[in-house]
């Protein structure tokens, strides 16, 4: 079976799900973010594939594009809060941070 | 079976079996090593999709930029001399059965889609087109992320400096 959009999108289902498995089992905020990376991957195989194989043009890269940037973005926010959390909570594992404040 | 198609077997097992590894490892610093190979994974499949220049970014942003932020994270918030870098996992029965129905029926929808696939041609090279597109179509989006980029910058550094 010659390689199609099929394989590319089965891909990208095993890393949603695998992403989606690791923000539901982990306590570390930070593995939760490492879940959230492997879904934007995810998100932007499926851009790039339909870009490929259906008729958009190049749209599909463009927005995989923004998708990275945003990424960065996020992932920069999201550490800098998770090292505010450590100062205030001396942890990172997200089912003991409860309270709003202390 | 042609060169491509084992080539890309080879990156969609690079990506989806260091991925498995990502969510399974305990400790935190294997998972951030394993997310490098799934990044390089992913990169590839973009190259075998024809889009040379995303692939380069993908490289230079996510393993260059995002890894090194998390493996920063993992080393500001654990005490590597006295503790062991090791994280708990909880609720794995019940999140592996939820996501494997839920990988289940999307992938009985989308292996019973007959999807209606045009085989375009792949030019030499796609940077060329992304950059018309992105100062002729998307200019305004373009110009927003980077305000976008600006303010989660200084946002980050005021956050992390409290």
């Amino acid at each position: 079976m010659e390689v199609g959009l099929t394989h590319y999108l089965v891909i990208s289902l095993c890393l949603f799900s695998l992403g989606i498995f690791g923000i539901l089992t982990r306590k570390n905020a930070i593995m939760v973010l490492m879940g959230i990376e492997l879904i934007l991957n995810s998100a932007n195989i499926n851009f790039v594939a339909f870009s490929r194989f259906g008729n958009f043009g190049f749209n599909g890269q463009v927005i995989a594009l923004f998708v990275i940037v945003l990424a960065a973005a996020e992932a920069a926010i999201a550490l800098a809060i998770v090292l505010n959390i450590y100062k205030t909570f001396s942890t990172v594992n997200v089912d003991e941070i409860d309270k709003l404040k202390d | 079976m042609s060169v491509f198609d084992i080539i890309f077997y080879l990156f969609a097992a690079v990506t989806v079996v260091s991925a498995f590894f990502v969510v399974t490892t305990r400790n935190i610093v294997h998972s951030a090593f394993y997310l490098l190979f799934t990044f390089f994974g992913v990169a590839g499949l973009y190259v075998l999709l024809g889009s040379d220049f995303l692939a380069i970014v993908q490289l230079v942003i996510y393993v260059g930029g995002i890894l090194i932020l998390l493996i920063f994270g993992v080393m500001l918030t654990n005490k590597i001399t006295n503790v062991e870098i090791k994280t708990g996992t909880m609720q794995i029965l019940p999140a592996a059965v939820g996501v494997g129905l839920f990988a289940g029926i999307v992938a009985a929808a989308l292996l019973k889609t007959n999807w209606i696939t045009i085989n375009n041609d792949v030019p030499s090279s796609s940077a060329r087109f992304i950059g018309s597109m992105l100062i002729i179509d998307y200019v305004v989006i373009f110009e927003l992320l980077g305000i976008v980029l600006l303010v989660a910058l200084i946002g980050a550094a005021s956050i992390a400096r409290k």
